[in-house]
């Protein structure tokens, strides 16, 4: 190791339980950080920084203004900018002797696989089950450590899955929760809020296990999950045992996974129909339809392509009762699952009229229109 | 015979509080039974429970000084 490097680790270096061995097997280690939302950030600046060879940084996202009270990497003047290009840049100020790769894709069921072979350990910062689901069953697939992180609120939780402790006992989010719950039994940040502390403090935690995972220090949250409350400081940890006999049909190998649709086996799609990008145009030029838009104000991309009315999914069922629906109905939101939540809450009270949701959302929209003009 | 409950997340809101005592429960499905009973919209959300730490998934006989931990999942990222 070069002076330049010895002075930039020397901190941690000097630490008896870490040394020059530890600083190396960080270099080494390829670590993945799906979502470079609020819990990546600090996830991704914290790893850079101990020098963690290889980051690889998943989020398909556009940095808007409502995300910054929470995700640091980011400043103003990144508006509008993709949260991979951006984070990749700031961590690679704080550290340009590591190697960072970008994914800027949305993380599904056909392409999960390869990416998440291609590295030693996977920090979860999503923020939907369906995703959470699919990464879990694809790092037990493949038996690699995974550090589950979650907010909501004032509250986190934090784990690591399939790394086994001392007695070869190795457990996973189904070992927990086995099944996904109802789409509308759990909220969201978007809907329920968070406070912007929070994911630093759990995305930091998440952070810290991963370096613990890698130089072999400490003890992980192997087989616990740790809950968090930042309001009393208070945390309390549950112990986990694997489930020998599940009864619900999973995916357990990387074919299941590819022929499994885990936004249905989430509960997302039951009963709403989705339109695809030609048909909605279709729509638009042959009908007199409704068009909600039920993102939070302030979300981009703005519409200006057609007119619609703004109806926020926090408020959706209030606001719902003042409105006068007769004709088709087509919801959308950024991407696709929160106007899945509206259109069930639409048809429960308009059961009469045609409500549809706008697959991938506003941004797949946008992308597939500016493709179709050029 | 006394069991402490914790509860958490979108429990607590649930039961507005976040640490109770409750007297006369011999297993988690007693607890369950009574809590559903008081709180009406735990029904709709989604949990695990925890008997002295332990994350638990069919029912469980209680003994005095118990701490049940009632833990929803969360997807906020």
């Amino acid at each position: 190791m070069n002076n330049h490097l010895y002075d930039r680790y020397q901190r941690q270096i000097l630490l008896k339980e870490f040394g020059t061995e530890a600083q190396a097997k960080l270099f080494n280690a390829k670590v993945l950080v799906i979502g470079a939302g609020g819990l990546g950030c600090p996830a991704l600046q914290y790893l850079a920084a101990a020098g963690v060879g290889t980051i690889g940084i998943v989020d398909f996202d556009l940095i808007e203004l409502s995300n910054l009270q929470r995700q640091t990497l980011y400043n103003t003047n990144d508006i509008g900018k993709h949260k991979t290009t951006v984070s990749a840049e700031r961590i690679n100020a704080f550290n340009p002797s590591i190697h960072i790769q970008t994914h800027t894709i949305q993380l599904n069921n056909t392409n999960a696989y390869n990416l998440i072979y291609n590295y030693d350990i996977v920090i979860d910062g999503t923020d939907n089950f369906s995703t959470k689901y699919l990464i879990n069953d694809v790092c037990t697939i493949l038996q690699k450590p995974l550090i589950y992180g979650a907010i909501l609120r004032f509250e986190g939780q934090v784990s690591v899955f399939n790394l086994p402790n001392k007695q070869n006992i190795c457990t996973n989010y189904r070992d927990l929760f086995a099944t996904p719950p109802l789409p509308n039994n759990v909220p969201t940040c978007n809907e329920a809020g968070v406070i912007g502390v929070l994911p630093g403090i759990i995305g930091t935690m998440q952070a810290a296990e991963a370096i613990k995972i890698i130089t072999n220090i400490g003890e992980p949250l192997c087989n616990k999950i740790l809950s968090y409350n930042v309001l009393n400081n208070k945390s309390y940890l549950f112990d986990i045992l694997p489930i020998t006999h599940h009864s619900n049909n999973f995916p357990t190998t990387k074919t299941e996974i590819e022929n499994f649709n885990y936004d249905w086996h989430c509960g997302l799609n039951d009963t709403v129909t989705e339109i695809e990008f030609y048909e909605f145009e279709e729509l638009r030029k042959n009908e007199e339809i409704k068009i909600i838009d039920v993102r939070e104000e302030g979300e981009i991309p703005k519409v200006e392509a057609f007119s619609c009315i703004n109806i926020p999914l926090s408020n959706f069922v209030n606001k719902i009762q003042n409105i006068e629906l007769t004709n088709r109905v087509v919801v959308f939101c950024q991407h696709g699952k929160r106007s899945i939540k509206a259109a069930q809450i639409l048809k429960a009270k308009y059961n009469h009229l045609n409500i549809v949701s706008l697959k991938g959302g506003i941004v797949e929209w946008e992308k597939q229109f500016n493709d179709s003009i050029y | 015979m006394q069991i402490n409950v914790l509860a958490f997340g979108q429990i607590a809101e649930a039961m507005n509080g976040e640490s109770f005592t409750f007297s006369n429960i011999n297993t988690t499905n007693d607890l369950i039974d009574y809590l559903m009973q008081q709180y009406a919209s735990l029904k709709t959300l989604d949990y695990k429970i925890a008997v002295n730490k332990q994350i638990i998934h069919s029912n469980m006989p209680l003994n005095n000084h118990d701490t049940v931990a009632l833990l929803p999942p969360f997807s906020g990222g």
